[in-house]
């Protein structure tokens, strides 16, 4: 039988980049995926006649340039094209709009507050001195501090110079803001609450936190980080949809050898003498490799795919441990012609833009109210985008898609399995309150796709449908992510890696974890990074 | 008698009018005369409807000359270093035109319109040239600029534009061919040209029908993401395809004033444009004389490390910088598209072999304070971006 020398475990975007760059360096790569179709939760689907659905991640802004372009993946069919701000609907007939033109931006704000508009510049310079601290290390090995080795301490000897380097004031503003909630962090700068209710969105995305929970400021930070083309903060869609993202990706890996296989489900990872050995497949194959990566989350990796024996009992417990709760739903919607908003006067750019529906911080926590209740948001956060506004490749000529991501949903309610009764009034709660903002959108619906974390973690494999792999908690973060003392993408099982989101630094369509990964893996086997480094911004 | 005063202040397209009515940001430079948008909303996304959907630019003031007459083609054949005997009725040529040293005077576009029937179009006004060039050939040379309006219309989306508004045929028009269509009882002449390395078309018809045809180019194009857009965009996908455009690259050698600014078609990397097999062309002589004897300069088309742009950098050949500079960028950009920090350069021979490193000296600024970096870059020889839809024929929806 063929040894390879690696097994990938998961063809979504994170495994199929730990896969490129492995290739790149000449190592013989097979990576397994166990739907029919690669890319786990960046993928366009075909679920109705002509229109492609981008039906799980829906935007595409953490992906690393830098990745993007030592992949060649413009050569592999993928564009990001970006796109035009945000809107916020107000239960009063009015919208709070963001535009990417800086005067115009300030003169929306200022209608709502002359206060909030001035205030805005240090607001976004506060932010973007948290995002450029953290940036630096997207595309690095978190170090470990507890370690003695030569790269940990000299990482964290940059990293301390980097805070040092802030001074005094900005060095205590850090540390609050890494454990604060988005919305004091917003109350420090705006009076507005629909101003503040459009910014706090980012803080809680893909996290089963309110916009009240210490920590969320983070999570603003985590999608404040995205950026096309030097735009920091912008957003983007991915021609054709997120698809396009690991279909280019796997392009860039058979390019350089690579072997993809569909339909190739883990059963399990094989481990001897403390030592991996390859795979089991589902379909009863095994497949050998001295070295097994899994891009599944890491629940999923070690509680489900492993024999617990092969594991120390403490690393098994914190696995256990590990936060990945079900938090968001998606609903997909194929259209028959562009829903009209009329709130927005004709031709706006904001048609092009992010919809939001909920106008006040009180709405937003209520939402999250639910949740802990064990159900889902009857006045959800819905974050909606319709990408044929710009993409002509994903809905025929006058007809669209749209993606609305909803918050909150949870894995199960109230402690029980979804009812299809449960799953339809879900969506219906999402389809009622766009229809509050737009008299004509619900006779335009052609079909709809209603997604609970439950069903997205049937059919992709993350634990909980949780976005993100795991929670963007400081707990979970950087050295600690997903278990502290593992956080450079080792395991405890010699050979055994881990390149998903579970890892530094992290979910979003990043592919980071994914090249960290590579990274780490050539270096055990002491072969020349294929991995690019960090662009900088200085 | 008392003389026409002359036109103050800039002129205005056959299309101005609809140019006005999009424009929400009032940026405007001149351009031959005419008022030529920068921008008419936000040059992101006028970039991207050329890379994803259809962007449509005004190129009236392009300057252009109709060159009819028994010797079109061998008069032709003696001004540009290309053959242009290969060049069929219905077929388009880039070539370029060189003085008697072989200097390059300027490219631009031929267009075979009928047999013994040309369009020539060029950035640069050279009626002088051209009828000096003429003698002793039976030709005659209008220019036409007013005469002619043009629209370029380019992207993935562009070939559905056009089928939508009833063009009949494009399913066969190869990249740099052209065909006469009738469009609302006039000519239409289209050819499948332009300035972007994407799929795409120019428009060319009488300034009388202009503002039909943009009416009904964009009536067609709703659906297919059709937007106008300015100079700006249209640069920087210029510059992802490798282009030539004269004053950055080039100078029109009959414009400098000091000697060794100028360059030969051999120094922008065009020998395929300079056929020696023809007996006799401009500076055919001087050419061969350095085909032999080398050159002096050569284009270099650059991947260059990181994300910050080479704008006005000096070129090294190693990353010291202690052996003196061996040229310049001349075009910079981050293309969006390719994510890829490249430029155009013009660097001396033997230096700039494709696969050859060097070294671009980066200024950039941040926060009021200036930074220097010394970035490693390859020289490439293909354009930047080149992609399958450009060629396809039929071209496809998107």
């Amino acid at each position: 039988m063929k040894t390879y020398d690696a097994i990938v475990v998961g063809a979504g975007h994170n495994g199929l980049t730990t896969a490129a760059f492995l290739a790149k360096a000449g190592l013989d790569v097979v990576c397994v995926e166990k739907n029919d179709y690669i890319g786990g939760a960046a993928v366009s689907r075909n679920l109705y006649k002509d229109w492609w659905y981008s039906n799980c991640s829906y935007v595409c802004s953490l992906l690393r340039p830098e990745i993007y372009r030592a992949l060649e993946l413009h050569k592999h069919g993928l564009q990001v094209t970006p796109y035009g701000g945000s809107v916020t609907f107000m239960e009063n007939g009015d919208y709070y709009g963001s535009y990417h033109d800086e005067e115009v931006a300030y003169r929306e704000m200022a209608r709502f507050s002359r206060h909030d508009a001035d205030a805005y510049k240090s607001y976004s310079a506060n932010t973007m001195r948290q995002c450029r601290f953290i940036r630096d290390f997207l595309l690095s090995t978190a170090p470990d501090p507890t370690s003695f080795k030569p790269r940990d301490i000299k990482e964290l000897i940059r990293i301390g110079g980097k805070f040092m380097e802030m001074g005094e004031d900005r060095m205590y503003d850090t540390i609050r803001f890494w454990t604060m909630s988005v919305a004091e962090y917003l109350d420090e700068y705006f009076e507005t609450d629909v101003i503040k209710a459009a910014f706090s969105g980012s803080g809680i995305i893909g996290t089963a936190l309110g916009i009240h929970s210490p920590g969320t400021a983070y999570v603003l930070l985590h999608h404040y980080m995205g950026e096309v083309d030097g735009n920091v903060g912008s957003w983007g869609f991915a021609r054709g949809g997120m698809g396009a993202v690991s279909k280019s990706i796997a392009g860039a890996f058979q390019a350089a050898g690579g072997e993809l296989r569909t339909e190739a489900g883990v059963d399990k990872i094989i481990v001897k003498n403390g030592k991996t050995t390859g795979v089991a497949l589902e379909n009863g194959d095994e497949i050998s490799a001295e070295v097994v990566v899994s891009a599944m989350d890491v629940k999923r990796t070690f509680l489900n795919c492993m024999d617990k024996n092969d594991l120390p009992a403490s690393f098994h417990k914190r696995v256990e441990n590990f936060k990945i709760r079900g938090s968001s739903g998606k609903v997909n919607i194929a259209l028959d012609g562009l829903p009209t908003f009329p709130a927005l006067p004709e031709g706006s750019s904001l048609y092009y833009s992010d919809m939001h529906f909920i106008d006040s911080m009180e709405r937003m926590e209520r939402a999250y109210d639910d949740w802990k209740a064990g159900t889902w948001s009857k006045d959800p956060y819905i974050d909606m985008v319709i990408p044929t506004t710009s993409d002509p490749t994903m809905a025929p000529p006058g007809k669209h898609f749209m993606s609305c991501f909803v918050q909150y949903c949870p894995h199960q309610v109230e402690g029980e399995p979804w009812t299809n009764e449960q799953r339809d009034a879900f969506g219906k709660s999402v389809i009622d309150q766009i229809s509050n903002y737009s008299p004509d959108f619900r006779d335009l619906i052609l079909h709809a796709e209603i997604r609970t974390p439950q069903d997205i973690e049937a059919e992709i494999g993350i634990t909980e449908g949780n976005i993100f792999h795991g929670e963007l908690t400081m707990d979970q973060l950087l050295f600690n992510r997903p278990v502290p003392g593992y956080a450079q993408y080792r395991s405890p099982v010699d050979g055994l890696y881990m390149c998903g989101s579970s890892t530094h630094p992290g979910g979003g369509v990043m592919a980071a974890p994914g090249a960290n990964a590579a990274r780490e893996i050539l270096s055990d086997l002491k072969r020349p990074s294929t991995v690019p480094e960090n662009f900088g911004d200085d | 008698m008392k003389s026409q005063p002359v036109h103050q202040g800039r002129l205005k397209t056959p299309f101005y009018s609809r140019l006005a009515a999009l424009d929400t940001v009032n940026e405007w430079h001149q351009w031959k005369g005419y008022s030529s948008a920068d921008s008419l909303y936000c040059e992101d996304t006028e970039y991207f409807a050329i890379r994803n959907a259809t962007a449509v630019f005004d190129l009236t003031p392009m300057t252009k000359y109709r060159i009819t007459g028994p010797d079109a083609l061998d008069y032709l054949n003696r001004l540009v270093t290309r053959d242009m005997a290969k060049i069929r009725p219905g077929r388009v040529a880039y070539a370029v035109w060189c003085d008697d040293q072989g200097q390059v005077i300027d490219d631009g576009t031929i267009f075979h319109l009928r047999e013994g029937e040309y369009r020539l179009c060029s950035q640069e006004r050279h009626f002088a040239w051209l009828t000096a060039a003429a003698l002793g050939f039976d030709v005659t040379i209008t220019h036409e600029t007013e005469d002619v309006a043009a629209l370029a219309v380019q992207g993935p989306t562009s070939f559905s534009v056009l089928k939508n508004m009833g063009l009949k045929g494009l399913e066969d028009l190869k990249p740099f061919g052209l065909t006469h269509l009738d469009f609302q009882g006039v000519e239409l002449m289209v050819s499948r040209t332009g300035f972007t390395a994407d799929l795409g078309y120019e428009l060319w018809i009488d300034p009388d029908k202009a503002e039909a045809l943009w009416d009904a180019l964009f009536e067609a194009g709703k659906l297919f993401g059709i937007r106008a857009i300015g100079t700006h965009a249209l640069e920087l996908a210029r510059i992802e395809a490798g282009f030539l455009a004269a004053y950055m690259e080039f100078l029109p050698a009959d414009e400098t004033v000091r000697t060794g600014v100028s360059r030969s078609p051999l120094e922008l990397g065009l020998d395929w444009l300079v056929d020696f097999k023809k007996p006799n062309f401009n500076g055919r002589r001087a050419l061969a004389h350095e085909k032999r004897n080398g050159s002096t300069w050569r284009l270099v088309k650059l991947d260059i490390e990181g994300n910050k742009p080479a704008h006005h950098s000096y070129i090294f050949g190693n990353e010291k910088a202690n052996k003196g500079q061996i040229g310049f960028v001349t075009s910079a950009a981050w293309s969006p598209v390719c994510k890829q920090n490249i430029a155009l350069g013009t660097v001396r021979t033997p230096h700039g072999k494709p696969g050859d490193s060097v070294w671009i000296e980066i200024y950039y600024q941040r926060e009021m304070h200036w930074h220097r970096k010394m970035a490693k870059a390859t020289v490439v020889d293909k354009p930047f971006w080149f992609p399958p839809r450009r060629g396809a024929t039929p071209p496809g929806p998107y």
